[in-house]
C-alpha cells in the first residue's frame, strides 16, 4: 500500500514538487498500478529460476574503438541553461 | 581514556586505460574542451542503448585476478538511481548483487609485520561527469557540468574492514596501486583522478566484538591526505565517545587546507539508490577458458618481483619491497643492473640519494633527469677511483638538477679524486704540522684522533682526496 509518505519520499528523490492534491492523486494511481501488477503474484513460480533479463541473449560486446563525437552546439542544444560550453545547473554542494 | 581499536575499510575507484568509454565509442582522452568527448549514449539521450566495451571486461578480470579474486560465472549490470547533475541519465550503470569478481586479498607489511587484507568485491561501473565552479564552491551561485568523463570505465574495489590503523590503510592503498599499475590496466594516478579512494572508518573499545558506527570519508586526493584524514577521524570519533556522545553514521569530506573532516549531511534523505537490473544490457556469462587466457597475460606482480630481487640480487626484504613498490621504480632498477654488476650499490643509491631528491622535488622517477645509464656511469667512476663515494653525492645532486652526465659534472667542477700519493702526502704533512696536539693524542693510543686527521686532509682537499689512500698514508706517517 503506497502512502502519502511514500509519494513524498519518491517525489523528493525525483526532485518533484507536488501539492497536496497531487500527492493524493499519485498515491491512488500508484496503488492502482501496483494492484494491477500484483496479479503476477498469482502465478506459481516455484519452478522458474530467477532472471535479471527477459532476452535470451548474453555477452553482447563492442570492440574498444573510438567513434564520432557530437558537435558541441548539438550537445548543448537542449541545455535548459548554459555558460560557454558547459551545462549550467543549480549549485550542487 | 579507554583503549580504542580502529576499523577501516576502503573503497577504491580505478579508471581503466581503454581508448573508448565503457558503453559507447566516445574517447576517454583527458583534457579536451568541455563537452567535446560525448555522444548520444553517454549523454543519456532518449532512444540510445549502451553496449559493453569488451576490453573493460577483460581489464576488470585481469585486475581481479591480480588481486586473487574469484571471477563470477554469471554477472550483470544494475542501475543505481540518484539525482545528481554529474550523471545525465539520473542513474549510474554499476553492478550490485552480481559483481564480476569477489573474495580476493592482498598482503601488506607495516612495521615489519605482514598482514592479509581481504577484498570483498570488484565491480565495473561508469564514471560521472565533472562539476566546475566559478570561483569558490561555497559562494558560486551555480554549477557548470562537463560530461567528458561520463562513461569512462571504472572498477571499484571494496576491501573488507580489515585495516586497524591509518598506516595499514595507506599500505593497502600503496599495494593496491602497485598491483593494478603492474597489470597495466590503469595509470593509477591519484593526482590526476585515475585512482580515487573513500574510506569507511569506526572505532570501538578494544576487546569488543561489535563494530562501532562508521563514517564515510571522501575527498582524500593523495596518499598523504588519506593518512591524515583517517588519523584525524580516529581522534574525532574517540573524542565524541569519551564525551559521552554518539557517532552519527554520515558522509564526511576531508578539508585538506584545514586538516579536518566535515559533515556533508544535508536535508536530503538517506541514500535510496533503488538498484534494479539494467534492462539495456544483457547478462555476462564468463567463459572459463577466456579467464585462463587472461590469467596467462598477468605480468610478474610486486610480491613476486620482490622475491626475485631478494633471490637474484641478494637484497634485504625491505630494499626489495621499496624497489618493487612501483613498476617505474622496478624498471629503472633493472635497467641499471643490466648495465652495472653491483646490484646492491644501485639499490643503495636509489633508496638513498635518488629517493631523497625525488621526494624533495615531489617528482616521479619517470621525470627524473638522472637516467639509468647516468647513474651507472657515476658508479663506474667511483669504482675506477675517479671520484670518491663522498664526492659522488655532490656529483649526483648536480646530475639530478642539470641532467648532465657524471663524467661531465666531474670535469666541469674539477671533482676528480686525488689519488696521487705525492700530492696527498704533501697535504698530510701540512695537516700534521698544524695539529701537533692531535698527533700526540694518537701516539698516546687515542685511535679517534686518526679520524680527525683524516677529516682535516679531506677538508683541505675539498673532499677530493682518495679516502683509502689518505688513511693508508696517514697511518704510515704516524707510525714512522
Amino acid at each position: 500500500m503506497i502512502t502519502i509518505r511514500d509519494v513524498e519520499h519518491v517525489a523528493l528523490l525525483a526532485r518533484l514538487e507536488l501539492n497536496e492534491e497531487e500527492k493524493k492523486t499519485y498515491a491512488r494511481q500508484l496503488n492502482a498500478i501496483l494492484e494491477y501488477a500484483g496479479m503476477l503474484n498469482e502465478l506459481d513460480t516455484a519452478d522458474v529460476p530467477p532472471t535479471a533479463h527477459v532476452l535470451p541473449l548474453q555477452n553482447v560486446f563492442r570492440e574498444d574503438r573510438v567513434g564520432a563525437h557530437m558537435p558541441p552546439e548539438e550537445v548543448l542544444a537542449n541545455a535548459p541553461e548554459r555558460e560557454d560550453r558547459y551545462f549550467k545547473v543549480p549549485k550542487i554542494m | 581514556m579507554a583503549d580504542y581499536e580502529t576499523i577501516i575499510g576502503l573503497e577504491v575507484h580505478v579508471e581503466l586505460k581503454t581508448n573508448s568509454k565503457i558503453f559507447c565509442p566516445s574517447t576517454t582522452e583527458f583534457g579536451a574542451g568541455p563537452n567535446t568527448h560525448v555522444c548520444p549514449v553517454c549523454l543519456g539521450l532518449p532512444g540510445t542503448l549502451p553496449v559493453l566495451n569488451k576490453k573493460v571486461l577483460a581489464y576488470a578480470i585481469k585486475a581481479a585476478l591480480a588481486l586473487n579474486c574469484q571471477i563470477a560465472e554469471y554477472s550483470k549490470f544494475d542501475r543505481k538511481n540518484y539525482y545528481y547533475p554529474d550523471l545525465p541519465k539520473n542513474y549510474q550503470i554499476s553492478q550490485y548483487d552480481l559483481p564480476i569478481a569477489e573474495h580476493g586479498h592482498l598482503d601488506i607489511e607495516v612495521d615489519g609485520r605482514e598482514k592479509r587484507i581481504g577484498i570483498t568485491r570488484l565491480h565495473m561501473e561508469e564514471d560521472a561527469g565533472k562539476l566546475v565552479h566559478q570561483g569558490n564552491i561555497t559562494t558560486s551561485p551555480y554549477s557548470l557540468v562537463d560530461y567528458n568523463r561520463t562513461g569512462v570505465p571504472l572498477i571499484e574495489i571494496v576491501s573488507e574492514p580489515d585495516m586497524r590503523s591509518p598506516e595499514e590503510a595507506r599500505a593497502y592503498l600503496d599495494k593496491l596501486k602497485a598491483i593494478i599499475a603492474y597489470t597495466g590496466v590503469s595509470d593509477c594516478k591519484m593526482e590526476e583522478g585515475s585512482l580515487r579512494c573513500d574510506a569507511n572508518i569506526s572505532v570501538r573499545p578494544r576487546g569488543t566484538k561489535e563494530f562501532g558506527t562508521k563514517s564515510e570519508i571522501k575527498n582524500m586526493n593523495s596518499f598523504r591526505a588519506l593518512q591524515r584524514a583517517l588519523a584525524y577521524e580516529v581522534e574525532r570519533q574517540i573524542a565524541v565517545l569519551e564525551d559521552g556522545g554518539r557517532i552519527v553514521q554520515e558522509t564526511r569530506t576531508w578539508d585538506e587546507a584545514r586538516g579536518e573532516t566535515r559533515s556533508m549531511r544535508s536535508k536530503e534523505e538517506a541514500h535510496d539508490y533503488r538498484y534494479f537490473p539494467e534492462p539495456d544490457l544483457v547478462p555476462l556469462v564468463i567463459d572459463r577458458q577466456w579467464v585462463e587466457e587472461i590469467r596467462a597475460t598477468l605480468p610478474e606482480l610486486p610480491d613476486q618481483r620482490r622475491q626475485r630481487y631478494m633471490r637474484l640480487y641478494d637484497l634485504p626484504s625491505y630494499d626489495a619491497a621499496v624497489l618493487t613498490s612501483s613498476l617505474e621504480m622496478a624498471e629503472y632498477y633493472e635497467a641499471c643492473v643490466a648495465m652495472y654488476p653491483n646490484a646492491k650499490a644501485v639499490s643503495n643509491w636509489m633508496m638513498g640519494d635518488l629517493s631523497r631528491l625525488l621526494n624533495a622535488a615531489n617528482m616521479d622517477i619517470t621525470a627524473c633527469r638522472v637516467r639509468p645509464d647516468n647513474l651507472t656511469g657515476m658508479l663506474k667512476l667511483i669504482d675506477q677511483g675517479t671520484i670518491s663515494g663522498k664526492i659522488a653525492k655532490t656529483v649526483f645532486e648536480e646530475m639530478f638538477n642539470t641532467g648532465k652526465d657524471a663524467a661531465q659534472v666531474v670535469k666541469e667542477k674539477g671533482l676528480v679524486q686525488i689519488s696521487d700519493a705525492g700530492a696527498i702526502t704533501a697535504v698530510i704533512d701540512q695537516v700534521l704540522a698544524g695539529n701537533p696536539k692531535v698527533v700526540e693524542d694518537y701516539r698516546a693510543g687515542k685511535d679517534k684522533a686518526l679520524g680527525f686527521l683524516v677529516g682535516q686532509v679531506m677538508k683541505t682537499t675539498r673532499g677530493k682526496a682518495n679516502p683509502e689512500l689518505v688513511n693508508k698514508l696517514l697511518r704510515e706517517k704516524l707510525q714512522a
